[in-house]
């Protein structure tokens, strides 16, 4: 008797288990996901704009504007930005950003948000995050309506490569703990650089990546990728598309997340096998970006070197490196 | 009868002792159900708690949580060579590549299918490519449904949506493997204009019923037409519209939209972007969705207000599809005459073509009904593809 009772209760336990996760499955599929829009739901406030040329009589721009895999590549030019302002600006979006001053780089936060206040993301909701082991060195920047800034203290590293690859550690974690309650898209950049002209909504994307300015013009050989076959980060002679820059780089929360994560994992394992990439997490950033390509690219416009003389080919610097001789007394 | 009488105790004795032997595996029993309780306890959790998880929940509460547009999930792409893209090297310079709401236009030589169809093989995809078989129609299915099976979608999963009034006219062909074939009813409208608009209704009922929910994304084509080259994932993203052959060239006040205020469909003299094709549009399910819903809405309402668009459910797609852009267009490439407008060398390939209408059934005039074969001699001209206004 007890036996069947036994019996009994197991194959309840297990009915009971069973149709939990069949529960589970079907309300996945029917949870009324808030679904993004791409495109404009009112049409009285269209504006006017040129007809879009199709066939063209002479080269538009240099740049290539498609990746192979038809992700866009951002350029002055590509894009009409009246028309993307509205087809985003109705969709309330608030857009993150996250920058690590460590160290001595608390220094940059004031030009960087003092130049963002300026050109990114203008009429748009933003929220920056700043990274610092010493939030006192942290500015106080007036910042416009509907933008705001969260101090994050961080453990500071006595090497600046281990800060470095810390990044990503702490991006995920940011995403799945604040972030994601907060913000829609997030770019993850460098503290030491400046905006110099509007960075606006054709950067928003599901995954996005920006090319590197040293290297959009260099066959792949050439890309200095970690190139010992130890390293996660190992990227074959033939292989690569882009040598993208770990500078800027940024997307939806949800692809964001599993990036960020699965470049930390590959930068655990190297540390594992005591060995560290040759750039760092932008190392590993590239590897990364073979394998999960971006679905929109930056071309070096959001992404520039100013000791670089600026080539015909690109038409408007919009972020850049910060002259560290300080160059900014100057302006 | 005191020898055979027992005592209770007895009684209840022997009886524990028959019933159940007490061996030590039985003790286990009932941890062992406990641990089997919080181990599916413990993976309903790790479901719940885990990244893609938690992103359901938190879409409960928040309410604006963000699905992926292009439902592009997160991908590993296997190590195969491709040439390098080049920065500076634009691989086509006699035409558009990008709209200017940075949506690609699918040319020859802007893709690499292999990246592409890596990309979508990992996320199983399946396409559905419905398409509408109304009354002598039905011959063209036979050709329609070769040339894709050779053409389009080549090594993913395929399921044919023909929607007709005559299920027994469709015919046989071998589909490969992945691929198969449902038949839906359709009503045999004696207009052909009617016929047309019919299919938006059709759509978004059927989408909203579920026919439709077993794919990821949906082709919209028309009948009399053939794949004459590859038609593949290149095409996949939420909302794509195609040029129309007759007007890709050509000023925006050169297009036929509707033009009377009248009407849901119009379109003012000073807008527009491309002239959309009524015959090969698409996307997600959900999109495809909101786009028949909402052309079918116009189209009653039009009815309503006596007046009826001039090309139909074409016109209404077009004024939707500027004011919710597509995230990709194609080239003329996916919608093409060769007997009207030949082969230029802007095109390098004629994917989707249309197929010569002079066949003697068409012209056949039906009992009742208008001759299929009217379009040809319309007013308007001479059918979709036929639309050339001298390129």
């Amino acid at each position: 008797m007890h036996r069947k009772r036994l019996a009994w209760s197991l194959g309840l336990c297990l009915l009971a288990g069973a149709s939990l996760w069949v529960l589970w499955v079907s309300v996945q599929n029917w949870l009324p996901v808030s679904y993004l829009p791409y495109y404009l739901p009112c049409p009285e406030v269209l504006s006017q704009y040129p007809q879009p040329k199709l066939l063209l009589e002479h080269r538009p721009t240099e740049l290539l504007t498609l990746t192979p895999w038809l992700a866009p590549i951002v350029s002055e030019g590509t894009f009409d930005p009246e028309l993307l302002q509205h087809i985003y600006q109705p969709l309330n979006l608030t857009i993150g950003v996250t920058v690590f001053a460590m160290g001595k780089y608390t220094r940059f936060v004031q030009r960087f948000l003092e130049s963002a206040e300026k050109f990114f993301m203008r009429g748009y909701r933003v929220h920056y995050y700043v990274f610092t082991h010493d939030p006192a060195a942290i500015p106080r920047v007036p910042l416009g309506p509907g933008r705001h800034l969260s101090v994050i203290p961080t453990q500071g590293h006595s090497h600046w490569e281990e800060i470095s690859m810390r990044r990503m550690e702490a991006i995920s974690r940011h995403i799945a703990g604040r972030a994601h309650g907060e913000v829609d898209y997030l770019f993850c950049l460098d503290v030491d650089m400046v905006f110099r002209n509007p960075w606006g909504p054709e950067t928003l994307g599901d995954l996005v990546a920006a090319i590197h300015p040293g290297y959009y013009a260099v066959p792949r050989q050439q890309f200095p990728y970690e190139r010992r076959p130890v390293s996660t980060a190992f990227v074959a002679d033939g292989e690569g598309d882009f040598y993208y820059g770990g500078a800027v780089f940024g997307g939806q929360l949800a692809r964001l997340y599993e990036f960020t994560r699965g470049c930390h994992m590959a930068i655990l394992a190297d540390k594992a096998n005591g060995i560290m990439a040759a750039w760092q997490e932008e190392s590993h950033l590239n590897r990364r970006f073979i394998s999960h390509k971006p679905s929109k690219v930056l071309s070096p416009e959001y992404l520039w070197d100013d000791r670089k003389p600026q080539p015909p080919s690109l038409k408007l610097i919009r972020f850049s490196t910060l002259d560290k001789d300080g160059g900014w007394l100057r302006n | 009868m005191a020898k055979t009488q027992k005592t209770d105790d007895q009684v209840w004795g022997e009886l524990a002792v028959t019933a159940v032997p007490r061996k030590p595996n039985c003790r286990l029993l009932r941890p062992s159900i406990l641990l089997l309780m919080a181990l599916v306890l413990v993976l309903l959790g790790y479901g719940i708690l885990s990244p893609g998880g938690g992103r359901m929940l938190g879409s409960l509460g928040a309410g604006t949580a963000v699905r992926e547009p292009d439902r592009l999930q997160v991908v590993t792409l296997s190590r195969k060579a491709y040439p390098q893209p080049k920065a500076l090297t634009p691989p086509r310079t006699d035409v558009l590549v990008l709209t200017p709401w940075l949506a690609p236009i699918v040319w020859e030589g802007t893709f690499n299918s292999d990246i592409l169809n890596v990309q979508f093989q990992l996320q199983n995809t399946t396409v559905g490519l419905t398409v509408f078989a109304i009354k002598k129609y039905v011959v063209f299915l036979k050709l329609f449904l070769e040339t894709a099976e050779k053409h389009f979608m080549a090594g993913h999963r395929v399921i044919y949506y023909v929607f007709t009034d005559r299920p027994d006219a469709v015919p046989r062909v071998a589909l490969g493997p992945g691929r198969r074939l449902q038949v839906l009813r359709a009503r045999p409208f004696a207009r052909w204009q009617d016929v047309s608009m019919q299919r938006m209704q059709m759509l978004s009922e059927a989408a909203e019923q579920g026919f439709l929910r077993e794919v990821d994304y949906l082709v919209c084509a028309d009948v009399d037409m053939q794949f004459h080259d590859h038609v593949g994932v290149e095409i996949l993203s939420p909302l794509f519209g195609t040029l129309h052959p007759g007007f890709y060239g050509r000023p925006r006040e050169a297009f036929t939209y509707e033009r009377r205020p009248q009407s849901q469909a119009h379109i003012p003299w000073d807008e527009g972007d491309f002239y959309y094709s009524g015959a090969f549009f698409g996307g997600s399910v959900p999109e495809v969705q909101r786009l028949t819903k909402a052309c079918h809405q116009a189209m009653l309402a039009d009815r309503a207000n006596g007046i009826e668009a001039v090309w139909q459910d074409e016109s209404h797609l077009n004024k939707y599809l500027l004011y919710h852009k597509p995230t990709k267009v194609l080239s003329p490439e996916y919608m093409w005459d060769q007997q009207l407008l030949g082969w230029p060398s802007v095109l390098r390939k004629l994917r989707f073509v249309a197929v010569s209408k002079n066949h003697p059934e068409i012209r056949k005039s039906e009992s009742g009904g208008q001759p299929a074969g009217s379009r040809e001699g319309s007013p308007e001209g001479a059918g979709r593809a036929g639309r050339a206004v001298g390129n």
